[in-house]
């Protein structure tokens, strides 16, 4: 029924890239039990940094998931069929992601074993509940909905008629699942660097550009390693959404930097003052925020002039840039930078430590994991039927 | 049937292995007694039926634990009428079973009961000298 | 003195009852407890921790030389960290740069509690902010929401760093948020919380706000006091008198 069998056959080239895999995944898993064993006092958190790397990863991971929605909407409500062929991908990126998003909400927790109180014990009025709700719950219908469209194809008859349904449905939670964790944030009120009302519009915008950005990668390496080709055309249509996406998302950020440098409110400035010079003498995130911010200044015109954004090669580049600077700012800069200043006041850096990093690149190739076995499953079928 | 000798030695050897706990248990005088309790002093009665203790005690601690947390309910009251605090240390550790080692961990050890993580928080006060109130 | 058995189950009986009405009187009395810090009386022996000690010690708070791994329910910030809304060059002398007590406020509109996903601190009836440390799930969302700072994480076994175990109060385990909690178990005993007992100078007053004739409503009418932060809207129950 889930065609794994597709997933165990495999060139010389995909086996090496699964034993890659599986080697940082078990490091990694090594790394988790130490952290286990010893306490979230094994990573780079502190008092005053309470969340670093593992919620920065979460958060940046649910705006990929709910990036598929910028496949599927065109495709399903508007008929749009150019995105016929890779609809699949978008939605197997977005289990991918979403199944990355709560591994990682999964080894940020203190006492893990129990997890399962947040649903023993549900408490509406809690934002984190929503999001355990609302990230299942589209795990769920991306799930189902990739299974049945899938076998489908590979029997050559259409979808039953009660997938629509439940692929529309899957629209509006797509949205709703970044707004929520939008939601975590910005209704905090000793936070000011996350107590803005463009906090949700700004990481939609964000994800709605990254997310497209590594889809294009993914049909482009796809194109090289198998037989499949996602074709030019879906591949410069998803580049004009990153382009519009990430217009959007610039402007938004420049919103910010407005609000807080003209009222000159000190709660703004202090982590804009952190995140721009350095606060105390404490510089560790300042590097990251200027190459974050040149980066994605670098990617627009790349992505507005049409001959650079037509040339695949080009266009490959850009989508890492775009990739990078988004993962640097909506992770490490956001996050990071709303802890610091602390209510008190206090600078405190926050650097990774060693098993923190480990456990992180594991959880993303447990992603790439399962990417590389949905898209082998996929184009397999795929395959398959054209050779038929 | 040239193998027939072969045969029987092998399942005797089976039966020998595979029979082995009951017998070497035996020849050891080892008994399926279970774990001796030493029963406290004074105290003849329990908070509860000793039938409901030994099946369900876990389940009173954790109503105990709710109670006292979340309703700030510190006061347990048998059905016959006897009082008694709502505390594993303060009351079943103070008043009748002293020392832990002496009850608790004799049935948790026999059963491997690695469990109650009650432990990694709450304190025995035989551990450590009380303070005067 | 001579007294039939009716007048004696009379009398008995009266004096019950009146017990009984006089507990059920309190009990149904709502309260509202709050702490009054008097951060003159406070300051007059700036090097004094004995609240602080009081408390640690009373709740096995552990102690971390690491500022990262830091855990205090009660400690002492400068004046200007803990009212960041009255920075000032020209801040009177008596608090410029002066160590002020810092502690959970007990909000009545706590940020800290709305985020919880499983009520693992939640606002009791009489005012406290509870937490319940066999139910939390070390999320850390209320350290994120609390606009004080107020919360601390057992970032690593808390119990090797506890020079002195106190039977009568639980150790936390790893992997759980702590943080004052008005010593709700003293409370149970009718006794005041630690730190308010501790305190040579008596600069710290704990009360009930629903009752009119109680100290720290006394303090609160005849002296001005503020609150950090109060634009949040957070409604803190601890009030300094400056």
């Amino acid at each position: 029924m889930f065609m794994l069998e597709k997933a165990v056959v495999g060139s010389r080239k995909y086996w090496l890239w699964i034993l890659a895999l599986a080697v940082v995944i078990g490091l990694g898993k090594l790394a988790y039990l130490h952290q286990l064993r010893t306490g979230l006092g094994v990573t780079g958190l502190s008092r005053d940094v309470s969340w670093g790397l593992y919620i920065a990863q979460f958060t940046f991971l649910v705006g990929v998931a709910a990036s598929a929605v910028m496949v599927v909407l065109p495709y399903y409500l508007h008929d749009f069929k150019v995105f016929a062929k890779i609809t699949i991908l978008g939605e197997f990126l977005a289990i991918s992601a979403v199944t990355m998003c709560m591994l990682f909400v999964f080894v940020d927790m203190g006492q893990p074993t129990r997890v399962l109180n947040v649903l023993l014990h549900p408490t509406p009025n809690s934002i984190m509940f929503w999001d355990f709700v609302s990230l299942g719950g589209y795990l769920l219908l991306n799930a189902v909905i990739a299974l049945v469209t899938l076998s489908s194809e590979r029997q050559g008859v259409a979808p039953p008629a009660w997938i629509k349904p439940v692929i529309l449905l899957s629209i509006p939670w797509a949205i709703s699942i970044h707004t929520v964790t939008a939601f975590l944030y910005s209704g905090l009120p000793g936070r000011s660097l996350w107590l803005t009302a463009i906090l949700a519009p700004r990481f939609l915008a964000a994800a709605f550009s990254a997310g497209p950005a590594l889809l294009i990668l993914l049909c482009l390496a796809i194109r090289k390693l198998t037989r499949f080709d996602p074709g030019k055309e879906p591949i410069q249509k998803l580049a004009l959404i990153v382009t519009y996406a990430m217009l959007i998302n610039v402007f938004f950020v420049a919103m910010e930097f407005f609000t807080a440098f003209y009222s000159q409110l000190p709660e703004h400035l202090e982590h804009f003052h952190y995140l721009l010079a350095g606060l105390e003498g404490s510089a560790t995130l300042v590097p990251w925020m200027w190459v974050s911010m040149i980066l994605a200044l670098i990617s627009l015109p790349l992505l507005i002039v049409p001959k650079a954004r037509r040339n695949e090669k080009v266009l490959a580049a850009t989508c890492g840039v775009v990739f990078v600077s988004l993962w640097i700012d909506k992770g490490l800069i956001l996050i990071v930078g709303g802890f610091v200043p602390s209510p008190l006041g206090a600078v405190t850096a926050y650097t990774p430590t060693l098993p923190e990093v480990a456990i992180t690149l594991a959880i993303w190739a447990v992603g790439a994991l399962m990417i590389t076995v949905f898209y082998k499953i996929a184009l397999s079928v795929r395959e398959g039927l054209a050779a038929a | 049937m040239r193998d027939r000798g072969i045969i029987l030695a092998g399942l005797a050897v089976f039966l020998g292995l595979i029979t082995f706990p009951a017998w070497y248990n035996l020849a050891r005088g080892a008994t399926s007694k279970g774990p001796e309790l030493k029963l406290p002093a004074t105290e003849k009665q329990c908070v509860a039926p000793t039938l409901y203790m030994r099946r369900s005690h876990m389940e009173l601690l954790v109503n105990w634990r709710e109670q006292v947390v979340r309703e700030g309910n510190r006061t347990y009251r048998t059905p016959d009428g006897r009082i008694y605090p709502v505390s594993l240390t303060g009351a079943c550790l103070v008043r009748c079973h002293i020392v832990k080692a002496d009850f608790c961990d004799r049935c948790h050890s026999y059963a491997a009961v690695k469990g109650p993580y009650c432990w990694d928080c709450h304190v025995d006060p035989k551990l450590v000298r009380r303070n005067a109130p | 003195m001579k007294i039939t058995r009716t007048g004696f189950f009379r009398l008995t009986g009266l004096a019950t009852l009146a017990q009984a009405g006089r507990k059920l009187r309190a009990a149904a009395a709502p309260k509202r407890w709050a702490m009054v810090v008097d951060a003159q009386k406070c300051l007059r022996d700036r090097g004094c921790t004995k609240c602080l000690q009081a408390c640690h010690r009373a709740h096995n708070v552990p102690q971390f030389r690491e500022r990262n791994h830091q855990i205090a329910w009660i400690w002492k910030e400068p004046f200007e960290r803990a009212f960041p809304s009255q920075r000032s060059a020209y801040t009177a002398e008596t608090f410029k740069d002066k160590p002020v007590l810092v502690l959970c406020n007990h909000c009545d509109n706590p940020p800290c509690v709305r985020v919880c996903p499983t009520r693992a601190t939640w606002k009791r009836a009489d005012g406290l902010v509870m937490m319940d440390w066999h139910r939390c799930i070390g999320c850390r969302y209320c350290v994120a929401a609390c606009p004080y700072g107020s919360r601390s994480f057992n970032w690593v076994d808390p119990r090797p760093r506890i020079a002195e175990l106190n039977a009568d109060f639980p150790t936390r385990t790893q992997g759980v948020v702590e943080k004052c909690t008005f010593c709700e178990e003293r409370l149970a005993r009718g006794q005041a919380p630690a730190c308010v007992e501790a305190c040579p100078d008596k600069a710290l007053v704990f009360g009930n706000l629903a009752d009119p004739a109680s100290e720290v409503r006394k303090l609160l009418r005849g002296r001005y006091s503020i609150r950090r932060k109060p634009e949040l809207g957070t409604q803190p129950q601890v009030f300094y008198i400056v």
